[in-house]
């Protein structure tokens, strides 16, 4: 199990610059990595290249033991990813936006209502997302990782616009994941607040 | 996969009525119009029918081409999909089919008024809307092939008319020719083999031209 997911030698050029060269790294199940850096540094570029959905200039991203791009339609069924923008539709409710990601994700049925009541969405099923503040749109697109059973996440700023409430309780979950033998793949600029004895922090340099 | 996603398109239509009132109130400007135009002259609008009622649609669906992919692409919905990668494919089947439901059908059934403001005849008018069932799929199909392509580009409507504009002519010319034959008592069938046989390849092929597009377009 320790060739669960790894990379070696990753380079990402955008527009003439170099944000990574040579980038190592490798994950195993039950681990947390956080991804560090200043804005602009590559770590969207990199989350994006981890999830299949660029390639490399350089290096290869290894997943089970095979390469990435040769298991695309493999990998992605291990993968959920939220990326930068939220992912919902700002005209359709809460309930709408999360039957949509169940069908594509092909999950069984479960109970929407009280997932969005346990994430402090209670009352606000059934109104436009356009009418949600920004933490609340943030917390229906982050309510399917309540419904995933993918054993990879890769999460981009999911904590910008939570509240700490939320915040603690999205952790919680990550617990929860890591406990399942899953692994997290996270940016963020704030330290985590709870203690994660298996975190594996990635601090990527701003090149010019 | 492919009726929830369905359901949320028609949802989304039903809630932004504007997308697809707009391309139906031009269609329908358009051929208001034209009678006032060129005079009211019924032999004379008779002739010109087939090609004004085609123009007519093709511009309409262009028109409403546009808007396919914006919200989705920029809410990032269509990123998140392709990481995914299982749902691409229902995706574009789902926008298709709501795309035409939305656009082409009521063109189709507009198409007895259409007939009685162009003064057009019975056997043409069979004509028209047998055309118009079997091209307007191809038309939301191809239009969704424009969105798909350019998507993530600024002035996405210029580039997006230059591209499909060209691929609609072939149907624009069998289209008309068959409603011409059908105003003359000719028999049509053999122009209406060719959109079905258009309609059936574009059918199995563009839904996965469609679907590189957009893995191409967030990459």
């Amino acid at each position: 199990m320790t060739d669960f997911f790894c990379a070696r030698g990753l380079s990402c050029i955008r527009q003439d610059r170099v944000l990574f060269q040579g980038l190592d790294l490798e994950l195993v199940p039950g681990q947390l990595l956080q991804v560090q850096g200043k804005n602009g540094a590559g770590k969207s570029s990199l989350l994006r290249l981890l999830a299949g959905l660029s390639t490399p200039d350089d290096g290869e991203i290894l997943f089970q033991g095979l390469p990435l791009s040769q298991q695309l339609d493999q990998f992605s069924t291990s993968l959920c990813y939220i990326g930068h923008q939220s992912g919902i539709h700002e005209h359709l409710t809460a309930l709408e936006n999360l039957a949509f990601w169940r069908a594509a994700y092909e999950l069984p049925y479960q109970d929407n209502l009280s997932l969005l009541g346990e994430l402090g969405l209670a009352g606000l099923e059934d109104v436009p997302c356009r009418m949600l503040s920004a933490g609340q749109q943030r917390r229906v697109s982050l309510a399917r990782l309540w419904l995933t059973q993918a054993p990879l996440w890769i999460l981009d700023e999911p904590f910008t616009a939570l509240d700490q409430h939320s915040i603690a309780r999205l952790q919680q979950r990550f617990h929860q994941q890591l406990a399942a033998g899953g692994a997290i793949i996270v940016t963020t600029h704030q330290p985590l607040s709870v203690d994660f004895p298996s975190l594996k922090t990635l601090e990527l340099a701003y090149r010019w | 996969m492919v009726m929830t996603f369905l359901r949320r398109e028609l949802v989304l239509l039903a809630r932004q009525k504007a997308d697809w009132l707009n391309p139906l109130l031009f269609f329908i400007i358009v051929l208001t119009l034209f009678p006032l135009g060129v005079g009211p002259e019924p032999n004379q609008l008779r002739i010109m029918a087939p090609g004004i009622v085609w123009i007519a649609a093709l511009l309409s669906v262009l028109l409403a081409a546009e808007r396919l992919f914006r919200d989705d692409y920029r809410n990032g919905v269509i990123e998140q999909l392709v990481a995914s990668r299982q749902g691409v494919m229902a995706f574009v089947l789902a926008k298709t089919a709501a795309n035409w439901l939305s656009t082409g059908l009521p063109l189709v059934m507009l198409s007895p008024v259409v007939a009685m403001l162009l003064g057009v005849d019975k056997a043409a008018f069979i004509a028209m809307m047998l055309t118009l069932l079997l091209g307007t799929p191809m038309l939301s199909i191809l239009s969704v092939l424009g969105a798909a392509l350019t998507m993530s580009a600024d002035k996405g409507g210029i580039l997006l008319a230059l591209l499909i504009v060209p691929l609609y002519i072939p149907l624009l010319i069998f289209a008309s020719a068959a409603i011409e034959a059908a105003g003359m008592g000719l028999s049509y069938s053999g122009q209406l083999a060719i959109l079905v046989a258009m309609l059936l390849l574009a059918l199995a092929l563009v839904p996965l031209a469609v679907a590189s597009a957009l893995r191409i377009n967030v990459s």
